[in-house]
């Protein structure tokens, strides 16, 4: 069968997925939505037991990461194969800080005894458990999300190592790149919602 | 045109050096994958009908027999899983849409052959694991296949592999859905503009849009089901302030949707069929190719209809009441449409317009009965009754099933290049309607005189009713039986078919039965629209 390319449809394709992710969250988004609308002051409070420095700190990262992504695209496209490489190795860098840096923060509330599931929770207001609850699937989706980007990011660049993604041919770098945007998007709202609640 | 050697032709034979079970399985040509998720429908569909036959037979008298209350539960749980997500949902999009959409709008194969064979692999990874959730763990799940919580939450029974099962075969769907939206607006052949694409295709392309948008919910609510049972989260347990009536919501925003990926495709398939055995132009091409798209989006605002009993404002009630009639209206469109095709055609009775004027029939009393569930009155009547069951089986099996059937017979003789025997699967069509009715239309009035669904034993008043259901249901499988055994003779060794038996002018008709491994000996220009047929002839 003969080999044919298809730009535009390759990018159709993956504005379709993308939008699938987002839809997915959504599922979350209404919750969240239906639950603050019935807790307003104990979401309140559960926000302000959040670190909003670690979160600033990630909600930088990630724009950063955002970035870098997007100049190893123009990169590619001017045939700066190098700098390209060492562009998605940064990208693929700040993700693992941002996975790093939630680590931090995921088991100091732990410590606390703030878990899915804890003694500490069930004795909270039902508002907070469910703040925290949300907490843990939203970011922790998020989190595997990133993990996903990264990994595509990963495969991208030894593509393009190997030639196989080039100046003439950039639509999956390019398809990896909307999709750590996305990635990146899903934050911007996440980082409000929990952080800056309080 | 006759082809001498069939079986040495087309995509069925392997090509020079990659034979074998493999050049299926790892095949990236859209028909053979097509194939793929006929076989997997077929087999499940065996499987969800011979649990259905025994959760019939128990039912035949009252009082305990034949199996346990545990097991009854485990099985017309397991019945409505298979049957919904194994059958119904990929049923006729993922086998038949996969084989034709690319023969009907001229392409080569689907924008994304590699992930096509993927999502098949998807579906397979979640037919096992559906499977396997019965024999491991501490039982059978046992939630009905709605996966209700709190009690999907609590229950000890295998559920988490079930909705991780369930959850895979979303994804399963949302990437064909993906595939057939970008085919359609990539692939199209010279000349093949949106006012000439057949109807099919255009049912096709509302079903995707459906896949692509609502698919999601489902999954992130059966992974939600799944996290709460190993987390306890608490976000739909009323113990930790979490609020079941969500999860009802979030599932329904999905499952609603669901009922039109099933039938939609079997409503193009009809619309596809009848003009060829009318020998006319349909009657309103716009306004049918228009009400796919009504209906795929009016049919995402009523999902509530299914909660009216639990607990909702009388406001919100009224609102999703009214728009459930809304969506009646584009359904009867079609159905006049069709009737309208018929009305004066030249009409030749064969069977697939048979299976499609049942599937009319069918479709229409599960339809009408719809409409008693949607107004809010009436609902809370019969709500959780065998009047739902009834009214389910008449959409989803007289409706998609019959135009499954329909599309198989009507299509068979393209796929494999060979013809079954007509008379035969006439007769098959009769029993199969008649067990169908003697079946289903029971349990209207069973429903009306209160008879609760999902209960294990019931009242001697209700005997007499039950009793002719499984009557019914012994008439119906002989049909099924007949039916398949039929097709399958005829795949094997039927007479030659030709390329166009029928006289069809859709694109496919033009190509080999069975097309080659490329569909088109040179690129198709097309030049005309899908239902004129002047100048195309049958074969008889
Ligand atoms: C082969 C003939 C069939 C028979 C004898 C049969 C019989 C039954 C029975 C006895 C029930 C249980 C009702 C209850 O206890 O609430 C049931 C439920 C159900 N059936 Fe079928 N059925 C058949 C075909 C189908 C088909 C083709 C479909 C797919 C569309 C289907 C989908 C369902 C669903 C979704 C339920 C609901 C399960 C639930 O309430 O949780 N059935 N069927
Ligand atoms: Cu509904």
């Amino acid at each position: 069968m003969t080999e044919h390319r298809d730009y535009a449809g390759g990018k159709l394709g993956m504005w379709l997925f993308l939008f699938t992710e987002i839809l997915l969250f959504g599922g979350l988004f209404l919750l969240y939505a239906a639950y603050l609308h019935r807790y307003p002051a104990d979401f309140n409070a559960g926000g302000k037991q959040l670190d909003v420095v670690l979160g600033a700190a990630n909600t930088v990262i990630l724009i950063t990461s955002s970035f870098t992504v997007a100049a190893s695209i123009t990169a590619l496209r001017l045939g700066e194969t190098t700098r390209c490489l060492w562009l998605l190795a940064a990208t693929v860098a700040l993700a693992l800080g941002f996975l790093v840096n939630k680590f931090f923060e995921w088991s100091a509330k732990f410590g606390h005894g703030i878990y899915p599931g804890s003694e500490h929770l069930m004795r909270l207001p039902p508002g907070e458990n469910l703040f925290f609850g949300l907490y843990y699937a939203m970011t922790g989706l998020h989190g595997l999300h990133v993990l996903i980007g990264a990994t595509l990011l990963t495969v991208t660049a030894a593509l393009v190592r190997r030639g196989r993604v080039t100046q003439g041919n950039f639509g999956l770098l390019e398809n990896a790149g909307l999709y750590w945007h996305l990635v990146d998007l899903v934050w911007i709202f996440l980082f409000p919602l929990f952080y800056l609640i309080a | 045109m006759d082809h001498g050697n069939v079986d040495g032709l087309g995509f069925l034979a392997s090509a020079p050096g990659r034979g074998g079970l493999l050049s299926w399985i790892g095949s990236t040509d859209h028909k053979r994958i097509g194939l793929l998720y006929m076989g997997c429908i077929v087999f499940m569909f065996f499987c969800g009908s011979i649990l259905g036959m025994i959760l019939r037979l128990k039912l035949m008298t009252p009082g305990s027999t034949l199996v346990g209350p545990q097991t009854y539960n485990a099985m017309f749980t397991l019945h409505g899983v298979i049957m919904i997500f194994l059958v119904v949902i990929p049923s006729i999009p993922a086998s038949l849409g996969n084989i034709l959409l690319p023969l009907q709008i001229g392409a080569e194969d689907v924008s994304f052959p590699r992930l096509n064979l993927f999502s098949w692999w998807l579906y397979v990874l979640g037919a096992v694991l559906a499977l396997v959730s019965i024999f491991t763990g501490t039982g059978a799940p046992d939630t009905g296949w709605t996966f209700y919580v709190p009690f999907s939450e609590r229950t000890t029974t295998n559920v988490s592999m079930a909705v991780t099962a369930v959850t895979i075969l979303g994804f399963s769907s949302i990437l064909t859905g993906l595939n057939f939206v970008t085919t359609i607006h990539r692939l199209r052949a010279p000349g093949m503009t949106w006012t000439r694409l057949p109807l099919f295709v255009w049912s096709l392309y509302a079903t995707a849009w459906i896949q692509v948008l609502a698919t999601p919910i489902l999954g992130i609510t059966l992974a939600l089901v799944f996290a709460e049972r190993v987390l306890h989260l608490g976000l739909f347990d009323p113990g930790r302030g979490g609020d079941p009536l969500l999860y009802q919501h979030l599932f329904w925003i999905y499952s609603h949707p669901a009922v039109y990926i099933m039938v939609l495709p079997a409503m193009g398939v009809i619309s596809d069929i009848i003009p060829v055995f009318a020998r006319k132009n349909i009657f309103g091409y716009k306004m049918i190719a228009f009400s796919s798209l009504a209906i795929a989006f009016a049919g995402s605002l009523v999902w509530a209809h299914h909660m009216f009993t639990s607990g909702m404002s009388d406001t919100a009630v009224l609102v999703f009441s009214f728009l459930t009639f809304i969506v009646a209206i584009p359904s009867a469109i079609k159905v006049f449409n069709w009737v309208s095709t018929l009305y004066k055609g030249s009409i030749s009775v064969d069977p697939p317009l048979l299976f499609s004027l049942g599937f009319i029939f069918m479709f229409s009393v599960g339809g009408l009965t719809g409409l008693v569930q949607g107004s809010a009155g009436t609902d809370i009547h019969v709500h959780d009754t065998y009047f739902i069951v009834g009214h389910f089986h008449y959409v989803i099996f007289g409706g998609t099933g019959l135009g499954l059937f329909a599309a198989l017979h009507f299509w068979l003789p393209k796929i494999f290049g060979r013809m079954y025997d007509k008379t035969v699967a006439k007769l098959s069509f009769w029993i199969i309607l008649a067990g169908m009715n003697l079946l289903y239309f029971p349990m209207f009035i069973l429903g009306l005189e209160g008879l609760p669904r999902r209960y294990y034993d019931y009242l001697p008043k209700y005997a007499h009713g039950q009793m002719l259901s499984t009557v019914g249901s012994w008439i119906l499988a002989v049909g099924l039986v007949m039916m398949f055994a039929n097709l399958y003779r005829g795949i094997r060794r039927g007479p030659l078919a030709g390329d166009n038996p029928w006289g069809a002018a859709t694109l496919e008709w033009t190509t080999s039965s069975p097309p080659p491994a490329d569909n088109f000996a040179t690129e198709p220009v097309v030049t005309r629209g899908p239902y004129d047929f002047r100048g195309v002839a049958r074969r008889d």
